[in-house]
């Protein structure tokens, strides 16, 4: 019997979106087909990788991945531009941690003094996040947006409790923006809609379905995320269309695999490679599912991931 | 896709005589197409239609046991293309490969860790669950004698014998006897021969075609020469021709029943690199693999393989859950500590490991919350003050303590004073947020 692949054509289509100023943008999303079946459709870009970097010293990662940055992440600066020049960061993701009111409790001037001075140092896209922590990321996030304005950011995450004043920032000062909701495609789908009727560009969104790590609820995002895609797709959804986003770092390098040394579990194996197993199949698990656009700390788990997509297209 | 109401009814005697319990063959077609009925409710139907309607309603991908006994493997059954759609079924199994051109010191050293290899996570044992014994050298007697020492360090471990030599094939094989073995290399050169000896040996044969054309072929011909347990491999390598054949296989299968690539997929992902493997082989645990061969199993890459099959094959309508109870870790005495949480599986093992680390022994209270983790069920209103005070009062568990003490996850250190009104004369203690602080937790406590 002759095979005749069963080859689907897709009605939707995601929207490609174009971040950073400098050297020219960088671009992900705009397939029209399910990841990686460039046997069917158009994957005309490769997903993006950004380094994550913190505005405080990274304190409370876990020392396999602190110590890759031990001598230059002590000033985003100088992190920014190791990442960039030393380990050709695509992207660089600057989380504005310190201006949790739990932790340094920074100002949101202090914020836009750094996001100036990253933004300044690299020619890469940049990513302004803030702590996530919804009350205080509002102005943080506005003050970041404006500090940055022209350099065509990505600005996140706007949730449920505070995108208005976030999104409107965005919007103000030409940048993309990531909108989180909370594992539930019928969230995601209603703070997209509810931003676009501010007047944002749906074209100008990041979905950010909410990240999990390996092994502690993984298989939640990575069903949202196939869901979501297959909306986007087979169904046309305009509101489904934008790029998802994968902010995998912190959700990988707190759970235990991740910390506990060999000596207490010797049958889990090495503590350095399975770090950066455990964010490198992660990545590769949500990859799979959909999300076009990673943020990710380990510089060995982001080149093997990057060393995987090239082999996937 | 299986037939429709109308192609059935052209198959069936059209009598209308009623036996069957419906008033006409065309009615009892439709309840036939809806899987509402069997065929063997109409006594009247040719042979030759029930070997049809059979094989039209046999499942889309074939269910094949590989390997025999307690280590043995499930592998096809699949239904459906995504996950949320339905769980998938069997969860795909991995090999690792051991070349007969090894010293036997080493291939019994990998055997070794094969059997070593077992994990318990969310209290489920996983596990390297197969060999590959790949005729590397080329050489006949060397591959019998690798088999050999398989068969004996590795013993109840499914096999597959890797090789295009029929007469190789034969003389592994016979190591492995009642075993249910995959003999791999059957391809347009070789598959009257190598049919046979799988026939012989009661084995599995591993189709090695070039592409997907020449896979469909193959297994036809395999097939009629008598062999009906097969797993495919298309030939892909490189991790885009995986995806590609992977899907268009499992689509085939499901969405059109097309019978001939109705089979288990094993992919050989080998690489230089561990953690690159690592990665690729990730991408067949999602996208449709059963068997995935790999060059080496170290224990960090084992971990993070295991755990992500864990996640894809979970089922996604029913959080894996524990039963409610009161749990004894260790022999707790009655002024043992207390403790409470919910019973999502992943949330139990986490917390009953970390007590068990502390080597304290403990009473864990596991709520039934329907299978949510702390803070899930805590936003969903099912552990709440009034519920968890219900659930203690109903345990029982007070006359087993000393003190009425209990000590709650740190996330919900808010419902403290509201538990504390709820339950009358206990004290409520809050613990640290994340489980593994517990044991320094109850070090400072002692
Ligand atoms: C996966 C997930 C889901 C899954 C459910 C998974 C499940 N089986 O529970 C789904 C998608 C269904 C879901 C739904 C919802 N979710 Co939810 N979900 C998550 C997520 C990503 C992971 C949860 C998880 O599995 N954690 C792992 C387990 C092991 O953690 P745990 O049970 O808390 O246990 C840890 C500690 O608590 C401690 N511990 C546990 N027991 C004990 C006991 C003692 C004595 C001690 C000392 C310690 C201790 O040890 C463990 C490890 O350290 C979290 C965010 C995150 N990344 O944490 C949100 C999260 C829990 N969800 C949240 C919410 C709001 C919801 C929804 C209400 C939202 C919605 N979409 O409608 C619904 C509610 C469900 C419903 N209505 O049925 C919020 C809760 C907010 C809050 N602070 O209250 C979170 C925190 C997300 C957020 N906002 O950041 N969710
Ligand atoms: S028993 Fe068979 S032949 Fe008789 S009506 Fe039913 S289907 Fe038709």
């Amino acid at each position: 019997m002759a095979f005749t692949p069963t080859k689907e054509t897709y009605s939707g289509k995601v929207y490609s979106v174009a971040i950073g100023a400098g050297d020219g943008p960088v671009t992900f999303g705009g397939e029209n087909v399910l990841p990686f079946h460039s046997f069917e459709g158009a994957t005309p870009n490769k997903p993006v990788i950004a380094f994550e970097i913190q505005d405080v010293p990274p304190a409370d990662w876990p020392e396999n991945v602190r110590k890759p940055f031990e001598s230059v992440s002590g000033d985003p600066v100088t992190w920014a531009k190791y990442c960039q020049d030393e380990l050709k960061a695509a992207a660089i993701a600057l989380r504005l941690v310190g201006t949790h009111p739990d932790r340094e409790n920074r100002s949101p001037e202090d914020a836009a003094k750094t996001v100036k001075d990253v933004l300044a140092a690299i020619k890469v896209p940049l990513i302004i996040l803030g702590s996530n922590h919804a009350e205080k990321d509002s102005p943080v996030l506005v003050a970041a947006s404006g500090a940055a304005k022209g350099g065509n950011c990505v600005i996140g995450k706007a949730q449920e409790a505070n995108y208005k004043t976030i999104a409107a920032a965005a919007m103000a000062n030409n940048h993309k923006l990531i909108a989180m909701s909370e594992l539930d495609i019928n969230l995601s789908k209603q703070l997209n809609i509810l931003i676009t009727q501010m007047g944002f560009e749906k074209e100008r969104l990041i979905t950010d379905p909410m990240c999990s790590a390996l092994g502690y609820g993984l298989e939640y995002t990575y069903s949202v995320m196939e869901r979501i895609r297959l909306a986007a797709l087979t169904q046309n959804d305009t509101t489904m269309q934008p790029p998802m986003l994968g902010d995998i770092g912190m959700y990988v390098w707190k759970v235990k695999e991740t910390q506990a040394p060999e000596s207490d579990l010797p049958h889990w194996g090495s503590l350095e490679e399975r770090g950066i197993a455990w964010e490198a199949v992660t990545a590769i698990g949500l990859l799979v599912a959909g999300a076009e656009f990673l943020i990710m700390r380990h510089p060995k788990a982001v080149a093997e991931v990057q060393k995987t997509i090239e082999e996937l297209i | 896709m299986a037939l429709s109401g109308v192609e059935i009814f052209k198959l069936l005697p059209k009598t209308n005589c009623k036996k069957c319990g419906h008033p006409t063959c065309l009615a009892f077609a439709m309840k036939l197409a809806q899987r509402q009925a069997t065929l063997d409710s109409c006594p009247d139907v040719s042979e030759e239609a029930k070997k049809i309607l059979g094989e039209a309603s046999a499942p889309p991908v074939r269910p094949i046991t590989f390997g025999s006994g307690d280590k043995a493997v499930k592998m096809g059954e699949e239904t459906v293309l995504f996950r949320h759609d339905k769980k998938f079924v069997n969860p795909c199994a991995f090999a690792v490969e051991i070349k007969d051109t090894l010293p036997d010191t080493e291939m019994a050293a990998i055997a070794e860790r094969v059997m070593q290899s077992e994990i318990d996570r969310v209290g489920q044992k996983l596990r390297i669950d197969a060999i590959v014994l790949s005729n590397a050298s080329g050489d006949a007697g060397k591959l019998e004698a690798a088999a050999k020492v398989i068969a004996s360090k590795a013993a109840g471990v499914p096999v597959i014998i890797s090789t295009k030599d029929a007469g190789a094939a034969e003389a592994a094989a016979k190591s492995f006897t009642g075993k249910r073995p995959i003999i791999y290399g059957v391809d347009s050169s070789n598959a009257e021969a190598m049919a046979a000896v799988a026939k012989a040996n009661k084995a599995i044969v591993g189709i090695a075609a070039n592409g997907l054309d020449e896979l469909a072929a193959l297994t036809e011909k395999v097939k009629s020469l008598g062999v009906e347990d097969m797993v495919i491999d298309s030939g892909a390598r490189k991790a885009k021709e995986i995806i590609e054949h992977n899907t268009l296989i499992r689509r085939a299968a499901i969405k059109k029943n097309f019978k001939p690539l109705g089979y288990p997929i094993i992919n050989f992902m080998q690489r230089e690199d561990g953690l690159h493997e690592a990665l690729v082989a990730a991408i067949g645990v999602a996208k449709y693999a059963s068997i995935i061969v790999l060059s080496s199993i170290e224990k960090w890459k084992n971990l993070a393989l295991f755990t992500l099959r864990q996640n894809i094959y979970t089922d996604p309508q029913v959080p894996m859950q524990v039963e409610q109870k009161v749990y004894n870790i260790g022999e707790p005495k009655a002024e043992s500590p207390l403790f409470i949480t919910t019973n999502f599986s992943l949330t139990y093992f986490i917390v009953s490991g970390e007590i068990e680390n502390s080597k304290v022994a403990s009473r864990l209270a596991v709520m039934d919350c329907e299978g949510l983790s702390v803070l899930t069920a805590w936003a969903a209103g099912k552990f709440t003050a009034s519920k968890i005070a219900q659930f203690i009062t109903e345990s029982g568990v007070e006359k087993e303590i000393a003190q009425k003490e209990l000590i709650i996850p740190g996330y919900v250190a808010i419902l403290s004073g509201s538990i504390e009104d709820k339950l009358p004369g206990w004290k409520i203690t809050v613990g640290p947020r994340e489980a593994n602080a517990i044991p320094a937790f109850l070090k400072t406590r002692a």
